[in-house]
């Protein structure tokens, strides 16, 4: 727990066209490659994860889901549900506070995902099957979404709007409540702004420390990912950056105006 | 000589006399594997200047009977790598699913490098190969179609027992027999692939295509196109055949009913 408390803050935003994810990455060298060693991972095509705390357990963690991803693929020929891999890994990670044998993930995963929204093809399928009767085709079935989920080191799991983790989740949980994601009314691209946003303000507690913004995202088929977890480009990336360092800077000069207030108020849990 | 996919791979009766079967030893596990089921038939492909075109008809047979006419036998990898298959439907099916795993796994690194047609090729080459040394094999022929290492139209064929044979232009099954001389006239062997256009290319395919519809009892009127080209791949895999005519059919003696 105490690792997850100190790792570098991870949010994700379910957005109604789409889902979010960023993650604060400290640089602890200078000499270490800038974008090298990322902290996010895709798992399939259609989903993301990203973790904080012990990051070789991070790194363990995406693997499984790799595998978890590959084996649903085997057994019913097409991608596995975000909710289906959230419910199978937070299975794997329960697992590890049973046995003295092992100890306990250091991390706090959050698993953000778009399940397709059209009817997929069985993958191999060479046909186009029967129009109607025993496996024949419903018309107008809604289904998939924009999916989020975090996963603690007990292997509880919630869905979310707005997940944060890290050291710096309360002031991102904070930020993250004012968005009213419940009304689905934040776009992917609007949600791209307030991740970055969201990372700098969670960031400020250890400014003296470096720290790279990695970002990714997952839209919906017909948005500009097209259903596919990708990193967000560079282009957009530095936009949202320049946009969030603004936003600080204005705040900043609004507080100095301000009396001073306590530090109490920010307090951790 | 007998073109059909049972005899693929087989010695050929008329030189070495007819095949001792006891040695198969059609007893084992696996003895269904070492004959095709439900089976598809040529895929036809040509490099043209910037890309390359394939077709293949959308009929899967068992044995004489046409079991399926909607199967779509032009796979696409990635964004710029076709894969025609013929042969054996279920062994197309395993092979697109491995594809698609790869694909998958691809992905996982983010340092922006992907599969061409060429590595594609390649890697199928050594999966027919391990198979068929395993006494397995997938009963395949393949044509792989995109780009190579130097962005270059690349085309190369891999079958079921892991050879490989690349050329301008390659058919497989009875295409091998019947679209390889009329694409072989239209397109000499010292002509360069520069000299083909997209338009001229394309249309020697569907008149290929046609030929088989017409000498192949295994084909159907019915294709897959892709078209790769830098761009991307356009698939189209609703193509029918256009402007037949079978007026040579009164000429053809030594089949069906007629007495001579």
């Amino acid at each position: 727990m105490k690792a997850v408390e100190n790792g570098g803050t991870a949010i994700g935003i379910r957005c109604k066209d789409g889902v979010v994810l960023a993650v604060e990455k400290i640089t602890t060298s200078k000499l270490l490659k800038p974008g090298a060693n990322k902290r996010t991972a895709t798992v399939d095509r259609n989903i993301g994860i990203v973790s904080a705390g012990l990051v070789p357990d991070g790194r363990h963690f995406i693997s499984r889901a790799r595998d978890e991803a590959s084996s649903w693929r085997n057994i019913y020929k097409g991608p596995i549900p975000t909710s289906a891999l959230a419910n199978r890994l937070g299975g794997y990670v329960q697992a590890y506070t049973l046995y003295s044998s092992v100890r306990p993930f250091g991390v706090t995963a959050i698993i953000g995902g778009w399940d397709p929204e059209s009817e997929l093809l069985v993958d191999g399928q060479v046909g186009t099957g029967p129009k109607s009767g025993s496996g024949g085709k419903v018309e107008g079935v809604k289904a998939g979404g924009p999916a989020l989920y975090m996963i603690e080191p007990s292997g509880l799991y919630w869905g979310y709007h707005g997940a944060a983790t890290g050291k710096g989740r309360q002031a991102a949980k904070a930020e993250l409540e004012k968005l009213d994601l419940s009304a689905g009314n934040l776009s992917l691209y609007d949600g791209v702004k307030e991740a970055a946003r969201i990372i700098f303000i969670a960031h400020e507690d250890s400014k003296d420390k470096d720290f790279e913004l990695e970002m990714t995202w997952v839209s919906s088929l017909d948005g500009p990912t097209k259903g596919r977890h990708e990193e967000v480009p560079t282009g957009l990336l530095e936009d949202a950056k320049k946009a969030a360092m603004r936003s600080r800077e204005r705040e900043v000069e609004d507080d100095e105006d301000r009396p001073k207030s306590h530090d109490g108020e920010r307090m951790e849990e | 000589m007998n073109h059909l996919p049972q005899a693929w791979g087989r010695p050929r009766d008329d030189v070495y006399g007819t095949y001792d079967r006891s040695y198969l030893q059609t007893s084992t596990p696996n003895s269904h594997t070492q004959s095709p089921a439900v089976t598809g038939t040529s895929v036809l492909a040509i490099k043209f200047n910037g890309g390359v075109a394939m077709a293949a008809d959308k009929l899967a047979s068992y044995g004489s009977l046409a079991r399926f006419t909607d199967v779509k036998r032009i796979r696409v990898f990635d964004k710029t790598t076709v894969v025609g298959f013929g042969g054996d439907i279920s062994d197309m099916q395993y092979i697109d699913r491995l594809l698609d795993s790869i694909d998958v796994e691809e992905n996982y690194s983010s340092n922006g490098n992907t599969l061409n047609a060429k590595n594609v090729h390649t890697y199928l080459a050594k999966v027919l190969y391990k198979r068929r040394s395993k006494f397995d094999p997938l009963w395949n022929q393949i044509l792989v179609a995109g780009f190579d290492d130097d962005s270059k139209p690349f085309l190369s064929s891999a079958d079921l027992l892991g050879t490989t044979f690349s050329a301008p232009h390659l058919a497989t099954g009875f295409g091998a027999h019947l679209a390889i001389p009329i694409l072989r006239r239209l397109f000499p062997e010292e002509m360069p692939v520069e000299n083909i256009g997209k338009e001229e290319a394309v249309a020697a395919l569907r008149e290929c295509m046609k030929v088989l519809f017409y000498r192949d009892a295994r084909s159907l009127d019915q294709y897959s196109l892709a078209v790769v080209t830098s761009d991307g791949v356009e698939l189209k895999e609703d193509e029918k055949l256009e402007a037949q005519s079978w007026n040579f059919a009164e000429n053809i003696r030594g089949y069906g009913t007629q007495v001579n």
